[in-house]
């Protein structure tokens, strides 16, 4: 059933803003610039969208505000919040709308400038006490994503080292992406050598704190081949959550990308095998590593001997994060929607020095929370149609 | 009357630490609901915990002397079969490690009970 969808719409529009500091500007100003280049990019004009799928950390009712800004009257209007994830999430949303007849081009966007508004953003762990864990000092999300580590290196000898070559293999695709934060060579001593945060994690293991802005366009499948970019199709999306709290998480070592993954895999016919290039939401090394075992790349427990002779890098056999990632790329309070933009890109053969030669198919992979939302989105050039 | 939260920090400032236990599945409930998790019964029950648990997850938030320096987090699993994040004091954050056994006291921390952990 879930078939039905697979294919029946495409990403048309691509835009990127503020990447790395923007300051002067509000979240709205580097959303309305992506979507400006996003909507130029597919020939279209924002008058056009009727499906406005918004998130941001600023505002609890994000669709509003960004509506209003751009001067959007949407048919259809989405904004659920699920942390980082959420940009993926809604293309479930966007394809089932447009699939349905429910609107014609829908916008997922989301921006942020929480580098340049340092300590102005709705911070979850403020806004919203999380009772049980408050009263042990948590640094979050940090600390959740520490204890998950201790796990996975208590259980299956994962080492820091291992998880070092995630963040190498990062800056390593970064180096070769001009609006890349953070370019310079890292080596596995230097991220082993950085300041501790939660212990194992180290600076180095944390994703970036930068502005930033993203934005998607979408048409049916039948009208995208209309525009004036090449389609890139979604063939696939799933969600998935277990827990909001890392206390209330089951296996610290199994996140519900097992079942977003499967999910999207059953929606698009498809497997890991079939999967050229893969954006996983990395907000630390170790959510690099859990989704590649838990999306099927390797056994579970494998992650740590599976990345660390550089496969996952440059010139390697699988590559995985080819913007820079969170890590070394933009991190701006959520990176679902770059998960998404630098897929696009890499099937449009559009990427620069870093294109992995001859990509057809794509992962993007969300995560949000505390590990807590998956969302798994797999995208097709017109040849896997 | 008052709610399963109020509850269990009533039973904490009382000196007791105690979990619910549900009458439809059987397995003990953390943290405190109206409805069981695990089979949607709301047949909740108070019963006294062991204070026996092992550590689950551990890390040590680095966090700079004028914040209060690093101090530790971690997830205990009780012997009933819950999970709880807590700290294990009594020892340096760094000593603490994954499968210590560990007894749960409740301290005062301001102005509140709460549940730390001891090794045993
Ligand atoms: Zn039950």
């Amino acid at each position: 059933m879930s078939g039905d969808l697979r294919g029946k719409a495409a990403a048309v529009g691509i835009g990127l803003a503020g990447i790395g500091a923007a300051p002067g500007y509000s979240h709205l100003d580097l959303t309305a610039q992506a979507v400006k280049i996003a909507l130029d990019d597919a020939g279209l004009r924002p008058s056009d969208v009727d499906g406005l799928f918004a998130s941001n950390l600023q505002n609890i009712f994000a669709p509003l505000n960004v509506g209003e800004y751009l001067g959007i009257r949407p048919k259809v209007t989405e904004g659920t919040q699920i942390g980082g994830s959420s940009p993926v999430a809604h293309l479930l949303w966007a394809v089932l709308a447009l699939d349905a007849g429910l609107c014609d081009v829908a916008l997922v966007c989301y921006g942020s400038n929480q580098r340049s508004a340092a300590g102005r953003l709705l911070s979850p762990s403020t806004s919203e006490p999380l009772i049980y864990e408050q009263p042990y000092g948590p640094r979050y999300p940090i600390s959740s994503y520490a204890l998950a580590t201790s796990r996975h290196m208590h259980e299956y000898g994962t080492t820091r080292e291992q998880l070092a070559a995630i963040a190498v293999a990062a800056r390593g695709w970064a180096a070769m992406n001009p609006v890349a934060f953070m370019r310079d060579p890292l080596t596995i001593d230097e991220v082993l050598a950085s300041r501790l945060v939660c212990d194992p994690l180290t600076v180095r293991d944390c994703c970036l704190v930068t502005d930033g802005a993203g934005a998607v366009v979408l048409t049916r499948a039948e009208r995208a081949r209309d525009l004036k970019a090449d389609p890139v199709y979604l063939l696939g999306c799933g969600h998935a959550h277990w827990h909001r709290q890392i206390s209330q998480m089951p296996d610290l070592t199994t996140s519900a990308a097992v079942d977003s993954g499967r999910r999207a895999c059953e929606m698009a016919g498809m497997g890991p095998a079939d999967i050229d290039v893969l954006e996983l939401y990395d907000a630390f090394t170790i959510t690099t590593l859990m989704f590649l075992e838990d999306l099927g790349f390797c056994a579970k427990g494998e992650g740590g001997p599976f990345v660390e002779d550089g496969r996952i890098g440059p010139g390697g056999s699988l590559p995985v994060n080819t913007n820079g990632g969170g890590l070394s790329c933009v991190h701006p309070g959520m990176y679902g929607i770059f998960t998404v933009i630098e897929a696009i890109e890499q099937l449009r053969g559009t990427a620069g020095e870093r294109q992995v030669p001859g990509a057809q198919t794509a992962i993007s992979h969300g995560n949000g929370g505390h590990f807590s939302s998956e969302v798994t989105a797999i995208w097709g050039t017109a040849a896997t149609l | 009357m008052s709610g399963p939260d109020a509850q269990y920090a009533a039973f904490l400032a009382q000196g007791r630490l105690r979990l619910q236990r549900c009458g439809g599945c059987e397995r003990h409930v953390f943290y405190p609901r109206v409805l069981c998790p695990h089979c949607g019964s709301d047949d909740l029950a108070w019963v006294d915990a062991s204070g026996r648990g092992t550590v689950y997850a551990t890390t040590v938030v680095r966090r700079r002397p004028e914040e209060g320096g690093a101090h530790n987090l971690c997830l205990v699993d009780l012997e009933e079969g819950v999970r709880m994040a807590s700290r294990v004091e009594g020892i340096a954050p760094e000593a603490v490690t994954i499968g210590m056994a560990v007894s749960a006291r409740i301290a005062q921390q301001e102005g509140d009970a709460i549940v730390v952990f001891d090794p045993s």
